[in-house]
């Protein structure tokens, strides 16, 4: 059981802090990384935010704080999915189409941009997060942020060209 | 044709609930798996309304009446034993079994194991003798201050009873004023006065 702690911070019981934003959780995951990883990375995400829940200090922005776990569990899936080195013709990438079908090509080009402008896109797009609240996420300016996703932009559209 | 941001954009139409729930679901199980889960809560139907049951790893902690403010109870909760709280229905229902079978009639003691950690000092003392008094017996404020240490200290012992965490199960509202009046009860008189008649307890 953990230490009692201060009266200051108020935390909801983590059963609403999961039902807040485990759809956002997935909805970045889904778009930031492999199909075959959203899972592993979407229970890391949880059960690394429920390790550290009691000791938050400060519990007015979860979702930030949420999202900013999920970032790093999806960095560190996709490194250990580089030094496994599989060759990438082997992917199954088939669940990948139900999330999102009709627009599957695309979110393949977006998973192959640097990681800051990648996660920044997601963010943006698919989960629908102010630029002030991606900067947070991403440890930069809210203007960085912005310039990430414009970034990022652009070279979605010279891989399309 | 639709611009690349507008393309992009579709994504958050796309459906993710019924996969976000299953995720969920399967990190609960990882979560109980690793310790890391200190309270599960419910919410069961009753004669007397909603209430609300949560349970430590230790036993029953709190069963809150119908007519409290269930986010608050939860968030007290979460505050004074930890917010690593989870609902699950599967889990206390052999506590809500045996809250079933005592509003039909049949069940005179309950068999679930209590956490008594929300109550110190002499309240603790009033509960658990107030968790001693039987089925269809009553007993007053005085005796129960007496049976905790302190003839004396008659009002601290209502309040002991008025802070009972876990009502029902350690049964306070067998508790009456000394001079034979009903005395208050935290889900009103009259659930308080349906109880007592109930167990056929001596009016």
């Amino acid at each position: 059981m953990p230490r009692a702690r201060s009266k200051s911070v108020r935390l909801p019981p983590f059963q609403a802090f999961l039902d807040d934003h485990r759809e956002e959780v997935y909805r970045f995951l889904a778009g930031f990384t492999v199909a075959h990883e959203v899972d592993d990375a979407f229970q890391e995400t949880f059960l690394s935010a429920l390790r550290a829940y009691p000791e938050l200090r400060n519990g007015t922005n979860l979702r930030s704080w949420v999202m900013t776990i999920a970032y790093r569990k999806a960095m560190d899936s996709h490194r250990s999915r580089s030094r496994r080195a599989v060759p990438t013709d082997d992917l199954p990438e088939q669940p990948s189409r139900a999330w999102n079908a009709e627009d599957h090509a695309l979110w393949d080009l977006v998973r192959a941009l640097p990681d800051k402008q990648r996660a920044a896109v997601v963010q943006r797009y698919a989960v629908g997060l102010p630029y002030k609240e991606i900067g947070a996420i991403l440890e930069c300016s809210e203007e960085a942020a912005r310039q990430n996703v414009r970034e990022g932009l652009k070279k979605l559209k010279g891989m399309m060209t | 044709m639709a611009s690349l941001e507008e393309t992009l954009s579709r994504a958050r139409r796309a459906s993710v609930g019924e996969a976000a729930a299953q995720g969920a679901a399967r990190f609960v199980k990882a979560a109980e798996k690793e310790n890391l889960v200190d309270v599960v809560f419910a919410r069961v139907d009753s004669p007397f309304g909603e209430l609300l049951i949560a349970s430590t790893p230790k036993g029953v902690v709190q069963l809150s009446l119908a007519g409290y403010d269930q986010n608050e109870t939860l968030e007290g909760l979460a505050s004074k034993v930890s917010p690593r709280m989870f609902e699950s229905a599967k889990r206390l229902d052999p506590v809500r079994k045996q809250l079933d079978e005592y509003f039909a009639g049949k069940r005179l003691s309950f068999d679930v194991p209590l956490d008594w950690q929300l109550s110190h000092g002499f309240a603790l003392r009033v509960l658990k003798a107030t968790a001693r008094i039987p089925y269809g017996k009553v007993s007053t404020y005085r005796e129960m201050a007496e049976k905790a240490g302190n003839v004396r200290a008659t009002r601290a012992a209502g309040n002991a009873l008025g802070g009972n965490a876990i009502p029902i199960i350690v049964p306070c509202h067998r508790v009456l004023r000394t001079g034979g009046g009903f005395g208050g009860y935290g889900g009103g008189v009259a659930m308080k006065e349906a109880l007592l008649r109930m167990e056929g307890a001596v009016l």
